[in-house]
């Protein structure tokens, strides 16, 4: 049976499920005790669980993250909250030269099934050192798992497939979608890390996206199917792994490829993908790949300006059409 | 602490097979056997084998780049070791990890960090999983002076601090960051007091003494172990090589290095037992040890090379761990 549930409550759910279920799971970061999380993930859960479970860090983001990968080690389940994936920078040497790399410097003796949950991405108004979204680098580091949940279900389950992997998996809340609403069912068997998920079929022209790119996506593609446009929406889910098998099965299907991500566009994912395109499903495109990403500068604060920074759905339609006109 | 006949050879042994053993590396590596980054221990041995006098089997060990003598006093196998600095499959870290990433699972002995002071925040998630799980064991973290300028050293210590945390912080205060003295990166040199700024119990110790190290390890491990929370050892020491085999030295007089040698770790503690009318057969353990590096050495030639099409495991986690 399915409800409708925004982001944030169902985030909420499966941390409290698991903490529920499994003694080894606690939550750790900053204030996500008292003040009940940045973005109200975890209110409420101090008083339920007590402060062995949620743990109100201070402001050490390589610190707390280093102790969640040693615990994590020593047969816990943390989960590690980041605010912002900004802040994760203070932090990359531990995620990046512990968590990423112990299992295979250990010569497999030490793995690390650490969860760290960080919001990303633009659109508030919070400016250039709040808002962006670096997901994408994280993607380029074996060992890691990147997941970006773009609906309400995949916020619930994503948590639970992270906990249950015994490596680190890094998850990215998209901040817009915090208040975003959709359909939740608990019954319904997870899909799992590293699988792409079709979200629109469609015939003429693959979108890939992630997180929030998704809704403007799937937003772009109504409108474009009033021109006369079927398009295909793929929802990535995971960026490392990546679900080349799905994205290659698209490409032969549409032959055409347009990438939506909120990314720096110099080496970002969406060139990952379409280098892996070029790659594996070169000889099926019908016309030269495209890409929205984010401008390349800092986000500014104005409002005007950091949305002009960031993907749009008139620019997808805009670089929809271009690829369709490109034959 | 009371130092017995059985204890003082078992110190002596350590050291020596610390000395002879990286003394070896140190002659493998001209030969080309062992690559990359060589970190030796000589001149600290009695830190290590002090400090780990104090701890038992279920306690925890998170070391630096310069953990050969850390390793081999834990009791991960010499001939593991060796192999590991040839890069065989046979090395204790699969021969992925090098002379600056010997683990063992077994040993709790969890690395052999190359990035200074980042296995501080590590060791404290450590202590905090055995608290959490209420296991009365300890976490040893050992690191260097040049740690101390880094902030995760701060954020471990209030960490452990504010939690209360089961870990033993063991400074291996050797004088030098690489290359540059500890007088030109810190404003206060004397590193226990930093500790101590964050509320735990801090103290400097003779790292040349490995009875001073043994009794202050075991004092502190007590308290740890009896809920005190963590506790701070400052070992000053002294590293009698370069920094690693690419250092030419030329930050140090050499003068310096001769009058450091006079507090030579093994050289005094063999005076002490003297006093202490300690008769200990130097000789027999002089060969006992060389007979157990010519094994390590002759088991490292021996080993194999991991066949390339393994490259890319142990990325991710092949077993099952519910």
């Amino acid at each position: 049976m399915s409800e409708n549930i925004t982001y944030r409550e169902a985030i909420k759910r499966a941390i409290h499920k698991a903490m529920s279920e499994d003694d080894r799971v606690f939550l750790m970061g900053e204030d996500v005790g008292r003040y009940g999380g940045s973005y109200a993930v975890s209110m409420g859960f101090l008083e339920e669980f007590g402060s062995e479970k949620i743990i109100d860090t201070p402001l050490c983001e390589s610190g707390f993250t280093g102790a969640g990968i040693g615990a994590a080690v020593n047969g816990m389940r943390p989960i590690v909250e980041i605010m912002t994936v900004n802040f994760s920078l203070l932090a990359l040497d531990q995620i990046l030269n512990t968590a990423s790399k112990l299992l295979h410097m250990s010569g497999g003796q030490f793995n690390v099934p650490l969860v760290i949950r960080m919001a990303t991405g633009g659109g508030n108004q919070l400016a250039a050192q709040h808002s962006h979204s670096l997901e994408g680098w994280y993607a380029h580091i074996p060992g890691l798992k990147v997941l970006t949940p773009a609906t309400v279900q995949d916020a619930y389950d994503m948590i639970g497939l992270a906990l249950e992997d015994p490596d680190p998996v890094l998850i990215f809340e998209n901040a817009t979608l915090y208040n975003s609403k959709g359909d939740l069912d608990v019954e319904l068997s997870p899909v799992e890390i590293g699988k792409a998920i079709v979200r629109r079929e469609g015939k003429d022209l693959s979108i890939f996206a992630y997180g929030i790119n998704l809704i403007k996506a799937l937003q772009a593609a109504e409108n474009l199917a009033n021109d006369g446009i079927d398009v295909e929406v793929i929802d990535l889910r995971s960026l490392r792994p990546l679900d080349d098998e799905m994205i290659m099965a698209s490409v032969k299907k549409t032959h055409k490829v347009l990438i939506v991500d909120e990314g720096w566009k110099s080496g970002s994912i969406s060139a990952e993908i379409m280098a892996r395109i070029n790659e594996q499903a070169f000889y099926e495109l019908d016309a030269p790949m495209a890409r929205v990403c984010s401008a390349e500068v800092p986000f500014p604060y104005a409002a005007h300006l950091e949305q002009a920074a960031m993907p749009q759905v008139d620019k997808i339609i805009q670089m929809a059409h271009k690829v369709m006109e490109d034959l | 602490m009371k130092l017995d006949m059985a204890q003082a050879e078992k110190f002596y042994s350590q050291m020596l097979l610390i000395r002879r053993f990286e003394e070896r590396c140190a002659e493998a590596y001209s030969h080309q056997k062992i690559r990359g980054f060589l970190h030796l221990y000589i001149g600290e041995e009695a830190v290590g084998v002090g400090v780990m006098d104090a701890l038992s089997d279920e306690d925890a060990i998170v070391a630096t780049y310069r953990e050969h003598g850390l390793a081999l006093v834990r009791g991960i196998s010499p001939q593991s070791i060796m192999a590991e600095l040839y890069g065989k499959a046979e090395g204790c870290s699969h021969g992925r990890g090098g002379s600056m990433h010997l683990y063992s699972a077994d040993k709790r002995f969890y690395g052999g960090n190359a990035i200074v002071a980042g296995g501080l925040p590590f060791a404290v998630g450590l202590a905090l999983a055995d608290k959490k799980m209420n296991k009365n064991r300890a976490t040893v973290c050992f690191f260097g002076d040049g740690a101390v300028a880094e902030g995760e050293f701060h954020e471990s210590l209030n960490l452990a601090a504010l939690w209360n945390l089961p870990i033993l912080f063991v400074c291996e205060n050797n004088r030098y960051g690489m290359g540059t003295a500890l007088k030109y990166a810190e404003s206060e040199t004397n590193i226990s007091k930093k500790a101590a700024a964050y509320k735990m119990s801090s103290h400097q110790v003779d790292g040349m003494n490995v009875i001073e190290v043994a009794k202050a390890t075991q004092k502190a491990v007590k308290s740890i172990k009896a809920g005190g929370g963590p506790q701070f050892l400052e070992a000053l020491t002294y590293r009698f090589r370069a920094h690693s085999m690419f250092d030419a030295e030329l930050y140090r007089d050499k003068s310096e290095v001769q009058e450091w040698k006079k507090e030579d770790p093994l050289i005094t503690f063999e005076k002490r037992l003297i006093e202490l009318d300690f008769e200990i057969d130097t000789d027999k353990i002089e060969k006992e040890v060389a007979k157990i590096v010519e094994d390590a050495v002759e088991f490292a030639e021996a080993g194999t090379l991991e066949p390339v099409e393994e490259l890319e495991k142990f990325v991710y986690s092949q077993r099952d761990l519910s």
